[in-house]
């Protein structure tokens, strides 16, 4: 069989073409449609142009549910890459109980972001919660501190819960990373003198650089579009305090059946999206972060 | 918990000669740290299980953070009759259904872009690459209509299609490298016996690929057992409800109840947590499908 194409060849290729613009492509193109209608999703639709755009500026739920994203991006990626270069690079080690340790830390893997999200709901409960009753009985605070339920704090008390779901994911990714790094490298910077925090930051953490980028690529990336812990947690309150981006979306599509400005959220989210990706391609490239996962 | 890798004395072999530097204290400071990240990474899913099997008057009463004195299975047997089963069958449905369709249609893709060098080919190709950019969340509003308007809003069918559209990208792009990867020399020598296509997918990409299609299928099933935006938005009834909408149920039914609730958590993961019991290394390695080959 040469390089050409023939009728079998295209009905190879079909099925995957046909769901992929029926069910993404044509989902996406109507999206922009979507954004310049009037519309509640049910009733008759109204073309209004560039009006639900313009909205967006003078909105200034949209513009904090922005602000709100970058924030959680930011949180995310402090909280989650030094603790997962970390644990990844102990991992790597080749002690007989790190592995056992390890075995121990995937675990959070294996739930679904909904049942974190209400296994944590529980867990912060002011009433009868883990966490207060841990910290009433070892004497600090009254026990009634309302985690979830305090505008200043919501934000943060989420993206630690995303870090400890998130976490795990990428420990993993470093310690594969880190197991690549050749022992030689270690031993020459050992018979220059090097002592072992100077070879972690001279050799460990420069060898890491791509697993660091990938990482980093992957929490932003993801952050973007985080919903379902949200829904759970918070529900975007208390006020607006959690209300990210495709929180906002969901809301405004489908508890105010505004179809328009929903999708004028979405249109953003969707180029923010490839934008960010397109930067990731830009500076990693798919071959440098296929060749972090060897050691695994 | 710096410098981790360079703190070991207690591994004989000479090629661990990078985990030989640095005094012993470091390892048992590592060690202990270790321990502090064990804590906090297992303990919330300890407590998951613990309060799984408190009664509902064990779980008001008792010491939170300790195991129960008196475990009980009937929370269990609450959310059995709570018409879990059939919850879970709809999520293997659904799941199964998606991974079949995505890496069916994913191979067949994916042998036809490495094979050959029509340019509609290639464009349908760097389409699926941008196509791994696009978030679900995006789409989800004309996707809504779409389902609607075919008339299968709250059918576990309505789930699959997008299901499997949003699979589609990252599948193809995988299988795409690892059937780049057999030596051309072996097509040849199929070719040159005058096997077609398909015999060629059969015998020859089919056997050789056979470790990556499991890594993506695995990806692609956890992906679907614990998609939750598909199904808030797809269905209501709750003949059509999967997993992760009856977790979210529960909890609403149950709100006092809460080790009703964590028996449902525990068991809508059950799949998973069999897997990594029995076989951790596939499990891990395919929910890295994405990054790896």
């Amino acid at each position: 069989m040469g390089t050409g194409m023939n009728w079998q060849r295209w009905v190879m290729v079909a099925p995957a073409v046909l769901f992929f613009a029926v069910f993404a492509l044509f989902p996406m193109i109507v999206a922009v449609y979507y954004s310049g209608l009037n519309w509640n999703g049910i009733g008759i639709a109204k073309w209004v142009g560039g009006q639900n755009w313009a909205e967006l500026f003078s909105d200034g739920e949209a513009l904090m549910s922005l602000r709100l994203t970058v924030e959680l991006m930011v949180l995310s990626w402090v909280f989650q890459t030094p603790i997962s270069l970390l644990i990844g690079v102990f991992l790597a080690g080749r002690q007989k109980h790190r592995a056992v340790f390890g075995v121990f830390y995937f675990v959070p893997l294996l739930f679904s972001s909904v049942a974190i999200g209400v296994t944590w709901s529980y867990i912060l409960n002011p009433n009868f919660g883990l966490v207060d009753a841990l910290l009433k009985a070892v004497g600090i605070g009254n026990g009634e501190q309302n985690w979830l339920g305090n505008t200043h704090i919501a934000m943060l008390v989420v993206s630690m819960i995303i870090a400890w779901q998130f976490i795990p994911f990428h420990s993993l990714l470093y310690q594969s990373g880190a197991k690549q790094i050749p022992d030689s490298l270690y031993e020459a910077a050992k018979i220059d003198g090097a002592g072992p925090w100077s070879s972690f930051f001279h050799i460990t953490i420069p060898q890491l650089k791509y697993t660091v980028v990938t990482s980093s690529v992957l929490i932003l990336t993801g952050s973007l579009t985080y919903f379902d812990l949200i829904y759970v947690l918070t529900d975007g309150g208390p006020g607006t305090s959690t209300t990210v981006l495709a929180m906002d979306m969901y809301k405004q599509a489908f508890s105010n059946q505004n179809i328009g400005y929903g999708s004028v959220l979405a249109v953003i989210l969707a180029v923010a999206g490839v934008v960010l990706s397109i930067l990731t391609l830009r500076f990693t490239g798919f071959n440098r972060m296929e060749s972090q996962l060897e050691g695994m | 918990m710096l410098a981790t890798n360079a703190a070991n004395l207690d591994t004989a072999p000479a090629v661990n000669s990078r985990f030989r530097r640095g005094p012993t204290w470091y390892n048992a400071l590592f060690t202990f740290l270790g321990f502090i990240w064990l804590i906090i990474a297992f303990y919330p899913v300890l407590y998951m299980l613990m309060t799984s099997l408190r009664s509902e008057q064990g779980y008001l009463l008792g010491i939170p953070w300790l195991p129960s004195l008196h475990p009980t299975l009937e929370n269990y047997a609450t959310v059995v009759q709570a018409g879990f089963a059939h919850f879970f069958l709809n999520s293997i449905i659904v799941s199964l259904c998606s991974v079949i369709l995505i890496v069916g249609c994913s191979i067949l893709c994916a042998y036809v872009v490495v094979r050959s060098r029509n340019r509609a080919v290639r464009v349908i190709f760097n389409v699926f690459l941008v196509g791994l950019a696009l978030p679900i969340q995006a789409a989800i509003i004309p996707i809504y209509i779409l389902i609607t308007d075919m008339g299968l809003y709250d059918k576990l069918i309505g789930i699959i299609l997008p299901s499997v559209a949003f699979g589609l990208p990252l599948t193809v792009l995988i299988l795409v490298n690892f059937v780049r990867d057999i030596p051309n020399e072996l097509y040849e020598s199929m070719g040159m016996d005058g096997a077609s296509d398909f015999r060629i997918l059969r015998h020859l990409v089919l056997p050789l690929a056979t470790p990556a299609l499991v890594s993506v299928s695995i990806y692609d099933f956890v992906q679907a057992w614990n998609n939750f935006l598909f199904p808030l938005v797809l269905t209501e009834s709750t003949n059509s409800r999967v997993m992760p909408l009856a977790i979210v149920s529960f909890q609403g039914q149950y709100t006092m109840n809460v080790p009703v609730t964590m028996a449902a958590v525990i068991l809508s993961a059950l799949p998973l947590i069999l897997a990594y019991i029995f076989g951790r290394r596939w499990l891990l390695r395919g929910m890295f499908a994405g990054f790896g080959k």
